[in-house]
Order: C-alpha cells, then sequence, then structure tokens
C-alpha cells in the first residue's frame, strides 16, 4: 500500500478544512492543557508531601503553670514527670518506631518562638514560661503517629500530643480539590474536543465524497480509504498536543520557577525536570483521541 | 457468471418491490441489455450486483461468491473484479483525464509503473490517447464517459455494469460509447447495460432482459426494445382522421429527416403536441 498517495490525501483534507483543523488544535491545545495542569498539580502535591512530610514531626507538649488541658493542673511537668516521658519514648514499644527525638526546654523554645515571629508584637508578650517544654519525636514512618498518641497521651505532666501532619492535609486537600476541578474542566473540554474532531473528519469527508465513492466502487479497502481521515485528525491533535505541552513547560518555567519560587523562597516547587514525564501522556492522549474519534467518524461513510 | 435464483429486494421504506422474484443467469462474454421503464428495478439490480445492497430473499451468485454470505470486510476486494460506468460519469474535476484513471489503480496500491503501461494502454482502447493532460470540463460528454469507461476497465475486470451509460449523450455520441463497450465485450469482458435507448438495442441485437414493476417479463437472445410494456406507436396509427382530437399516448415517434421550415410560409397542417402526466408542463 503506497504511504505517500495515504499522506497526499490527508494533507488535502487539512488544506481543505483549515479552518476547522485550526480549531481542533485549538480546542486540544486548551483541553491538554488542563489535563497537563491537573497532572502538574498533583505532582507539586506529591513534591510538597515529600518535603513536609519528612520535615513533620510529632510534638509532645509537656505542662506548663498556666495550662489546664490535657493531664495538666496548672502545675509545671515534673523532673520525675518528663523522665517518665523519656523511658517511654526509649522503650522497646516504641523506640522502634522512632528516628530520632529531642527536648526542648522553655529557653530554646522561646528562641525558636521569637526567631519564627521576628518583628511581630506578639514577641513582646510572651515570656519563655509561657511557651510549653517539647519533646520532638521524628517517626521512621510519618504516619504512625497514633502509636505516640497511645503510649504518650494519657501521661500526667504531658499537655497534648500533636502530629504536624495535620495541619498540612488541609492544605493539601485544597490544593486535591483544585486538581480535580482542573481534570473535571480537562474532561469536558476533551469531550467537546472529540467531538469537534469528529465534525470535522465527517465535514472532510464530505468535501471528498466523490472520491469516496469511486474508491469504494474500484474495491480499495478500508484500511486504504480511512487511514488518510485518521492521520488528518492525528495530525491535527498532535500539532494541538505538543503546543499544550509546550505551554505546560511555559507555564513551569515562567510562573512556578519564575514568580512562585522567588514570592514563596521556603517552598520547594517543581521544576522542568520534574514533569518531562507528563509529555509523552499528553502526546498520546491527544493522537489516541484524535485517532479513535476520526475512527468512528469516518466509518459511516464505509458502509458498503 | 451471474446468476440470480428467485431474489426480491425490499427497500426498508418502501413496501412494493423494487425486485421480485427475479431467477436470471448470465454467462461468461456474454452481452445484456436490461431495459424498462424508471422505477422497474434495473438498477435494483445493478446495485445488488455490486454488493451495494443485499437481498431481501434469494440467492446472488457472482463469480462464484455467494454475496449474501459475502462478509463487509471481504467486499472491496470482490469489487476490484467488477467495472462501473453511470449516467453522470463520476469523474474527479480536479483531476486530469490521467489522473483519473489512475485513481483506480492507486487506490489499490499498484505501482507507478505499472500505471504508466496502463492507463496509456486503456485510454488508446477508448479512443483517447491524445488527450491524457487534459481536465473533465474540457471534455465533451462522450469524451467524459470514455474515461469513466476507461478507468472501470483499467483494473481488467470480469464484468462491466453500466447504468444508462448513454443516458446523457446524443445518438451520434452514443453509437461511439458502444462501438467502445462492443470491443471491451469482445475482449471477453462481460457486460450488463441498463439503458432506456431504444436504438442502440435495436442495433446491437443482443440479449435483452426486461423489467417492469420488479419482475423479469422477457428473456430474449437478440431482442428489441419494442415490447408489450412499451409498445411504439406510429404517428399514421396514433391519428387515423385529423378530426379526432382525442389526446393519445405516445411514447416515441420516428420522423423522416425534417424538410427545410420556411417559418415565413404558413403551411396548410398544424398538430397540436403537448406531453401528459407529469411532463405536462415541459416544453416540446
Amino acid at each position: 500500500m503506497k504511504m505517500s498517495f495515504v499522506l497526499i490525501e490527508a494533507w488535502n483534507g487539512v488544506r481543505r478544512n483549515i479552518s476547522m483543523v485550526v480549531s481542533v488544535i485549538l480546542v486540544t491545545l486548551v483541553s491538554l492543557t488542563f489535563v497537563g495542569s491537573a497532572a502538574l498539580l498533583q505532582l507539586q502535591i506529591g513534591n510538597m508531601k515529600s518535603y513536609w512530610y519528612d520535615k513533620a514531626q510529632v510534638a509532645v507538649y509537656l505542662c506548663t503553670q498556666y495550662s489546664t488541658l490535657g493531664a495538666c493542673d496548672q502545675q509545671e511537668a515534673s523532673a520525675e514527670q518528663i523522665a517518665a516521658v523519656e523511658t517511654q519514648l526509649d522503650s522497646d514499644t516504641l523506640s522502634p518506631y522512632i528516628d530520632e527525638w529531642y527536648f526542648e526546654n522553655h529557653d530554646d523554645a522561646f528562641a525558636n518562638f521569637t526567631k519564627q515571629f521576628k518583628g511581630s508584637p506578639v514577641v513582646d508578650l510572651v515570656t519563655p514560661d509561657l511557651l510549653p517544654q517539647t519533646f520532638w519525636v521524628n517517626l521512621k514512618d510519618p504516619t504512625q503517629s497514633a502509636l505516640v498518641f497511645e503510649a504518650l497521651g494519657g501521661m500526667s505532666g504531658v499537655e497534648s500530643v500533636i502530629d504536624q501532619r495535620s495541619y498540612l492535609d488541609g492544605i493539601f486537600s485544597t490544593l486535591n480539590a483544585a486538581s480535580l476541578t482542573a481534570v473535571g474542566v480537562a474532561v469536558l473540554m476533551l469531550v467537546a474536543a472529540a467531538l469537534l474532531i469528529a465534525t470535522t473528519i465527517r465535514l472532510s469527508a464530505f468535501s471528498r465524497r466523490r472520491e469516496l465513492a469511486i474508491m469504494r466502487l474500484v474495491g480499495a479497502s478500508n484500511w486504504f480509504i480511512q487511514t488518510p481521515f485518521i492521520v488528518e485528525g492525528v495530525v491535527a491533535a498532535t500539532i494541538g498536543s505538543v503546543l499544550a505541552c509546550g505551554a505546560i513547560a511555559g507555564i513551569v518555567v515562567l510562573f512556578v520557577d519564575g514568580y512562585l519560587a522567588s514570592a514563596l523562597p521556603t517552598t520547594s516547587f517543581i521544576t522542568l525536570a520534574d514533569v518531562w514525564i507528563v509529555f509523552p501522556g499528553l502526546l498520546l492522549a491527544g493522537a489516541v483521541l484524535a485517532a479513535s474519534s476520526a475512527y468512528v467518524a469516518i466509518s459511516r461513510y464505509l458502509r458498503v | 457468471m451471474i446468476r440470480f435464483d428467485g431474489v426480491s429486494k425490499v427497500y426498508k421504506s418502501g413496501n412494493r418491490p423494487a425486485l421480485h422474484d427475479a431467477t436470471l443467469e448470465v454467462k461468461p462474454g456474454e452481452f445484456v441489455f436490461l431495459v424498462g421503464a424508471s422505477g422497474s428495478g434495473k438498477s435494483s439490480f445493478l446495485r445488488l450486483i455490486l454488493r451495494e445492497e443485499r437481498s431481501s430473499t434469494g440467492l446472488i451468485h457472482v463469480l462464484g461468491q455467494d454475496l449474501g454470505r459475502l462478509s463487509n470486510r471481504k467486499v472491496p476486494a470482490y469489487r476490484r473484479n467488477l467495472g462501473v460506468v453511470f449516467q453522470d460519469f463520476r469523474l474527479l474535476p480536479t483531476k486530469t483525464v490521467f489522473d483519473n484513471v489512475a485513481f483506480a489503480l492507486r487506490v489499490l496500491g499498484r505501482s507507478e509503473a505499472y500505471i504508466h503501461d496502463a492507463v496509456p494502454e486503456v485510454l488508446g482502447l477508448v479512443g483517447l490517447g491524445n488527450k491524457e493532460n487534459r481536465l473533465p470540463h474540457e471534455l465533451s460528454g462522450g469524451e467524459q464517459q470514455r474515461v469513466a469507461i476507461a478507468r472501470a476497465v483499467v483494473n481488467k475486470p470480469a464484468i462491466l455494469l453500466a447504468d444508462e451509460p448513454t443516458g446523457n449523450l446524443d445518438p451520434a455520441t452514443s453509437a461511439g460509447i458502444m462501438d467502445v463497450l462492443r470491443d471491451i465485450n469482445a475482449a471477453g469482458t462481460t457486460v450488463l447495460m441498463a439503458t432506456h435507448d431504444t436504438a442502440i438495442v435495436n442495433d446491437m441485437k443482443r440479449r435483452v432482459v426486461e423489467l417492469s414493476d420488479g419482475r423479469i417479463i422477457r428473456d430474449e437472445a437478440g431482442g428489441q426494445y419494442r415490447t408489450r410494456a412499451n409498445p411504439i406507436v406510429n404517428v399514421d396509427d396514433a391519428f387515423p382522421s385529423r378530426a379526432d382530437s382525442q389526446p393519445i399516448a405516445i411514447e416515441r415517434i420516428d420522423f423522416d429527416p425534417i424538410p427545410a421550415f420556411d417559418p415565413m410560409t404558413p403551411t396548410s397542417e398544424a398538430v397540436d403536441l403537448s406531453y401528459l402526466d407529469r411532463h405536462e408542463e415541459d416544453p416540446l
């Protein structure tokens, strides 16, 4: 079978319906950019999770003379109580799950606090004895914080046990919702793209119905008749996908790495090196979408 | 070569069958005319052979294939054994004569070397050897039909189907087309031609199959167009006396050569002619 003939036919199709081909390119570009953005957001969430979850610790706050929470009764945690917590942390039941832990006394806590809230008027109101002494625990597996709650939560002298990951989960669920929204928009756009490709191909087939009728009469194989149309759809969609990849790369380089990274220097952001993985997926999605909708659209012209 | 066994075809929308219990056999190398009024089932007959339609009942065998069992996937390969010509030529307006004929070979994946051999040969056969590079609109109707015939036979089909191939052509041009079809038939191709053209059928003296309302009512070797269903009425018989002014249906009028007409000299005879039925408004 002569590929050159098929390609020439496909090119003629593209030329004859250039405005429809452009609209296919644009709608593919927009829909795949949404798909890509959703993927970027997921990558960013994954990136932040591994960054923050590693840093997230379990804090075991001890009683101060002002606190009434937990097992506290406005009594500073005694040396015995602190030693008991330490024993628990080093015991055979807990220590296999703990990577490391350290103790922060009032002065260390105050030093950290003033560093963290430097310039804020709250610093002037806080004195070291207001801030609880704390055991900071790094777990080997950050998801197992429940073990620490169980072992230390009810002990005397312990005000509360807080897993810092619970603060992060709110942020991540917001980002997840944004990512799902992008996926939803992307799905709608992909449906529109599929219908538009089908319409374009049908129009293209209609403008070539004389050729198609003759091809069928002289016994051209179905493969031969439909391939130019599928190639036409795939070419248009692939141009759209390549542009979508360009748009994604632009978003990452200019917006994420250029703007966000300098605006929020403490947060780790994805870079172009991380998002390469998305591109083959987008190209494949565009090609498969176009090929299948073109195939369906053209098959009605092949009914013998 | 072609065998119909009790074939009927009913279209979904119509209640009247397009073809009713047709049984027929065409042998290799035959030249068969299909005649009959419009709507008598000639086109359905050809469409069934082309496998554009399946028969509602009955068996159709063409070239040893049972068309009722031929899967859609195998239809393209089957059609390579058939050539088809239509009244409206169906040429591609943007392609030259050469490319129109070559198109039939290109879509079958033939090599360019083969195409450059076969196309000039077949264009020579239909008498268009010197017009390879013309576009269809630069050709006369007869020449366009020759291109269509060339395209139909360039693949050397066993059977040539022609659906009123002379329907748009004047008698002299039609005679030329018939010469081409006769040559193709003489070279061994079976020809099945649906036509309304009385003169052609009468001149060729080949097998005539007449259809009326989807039934085969006549199958005659060396037949004439004239039949019970299509009587030829002479003007003399139609007008026994000039005083009788009742309208009479005339299917066909054979004129002697018309004498020179001088509009300034009043003639002594006047004939009032008009079409009937749906042609009533047509100019004579």
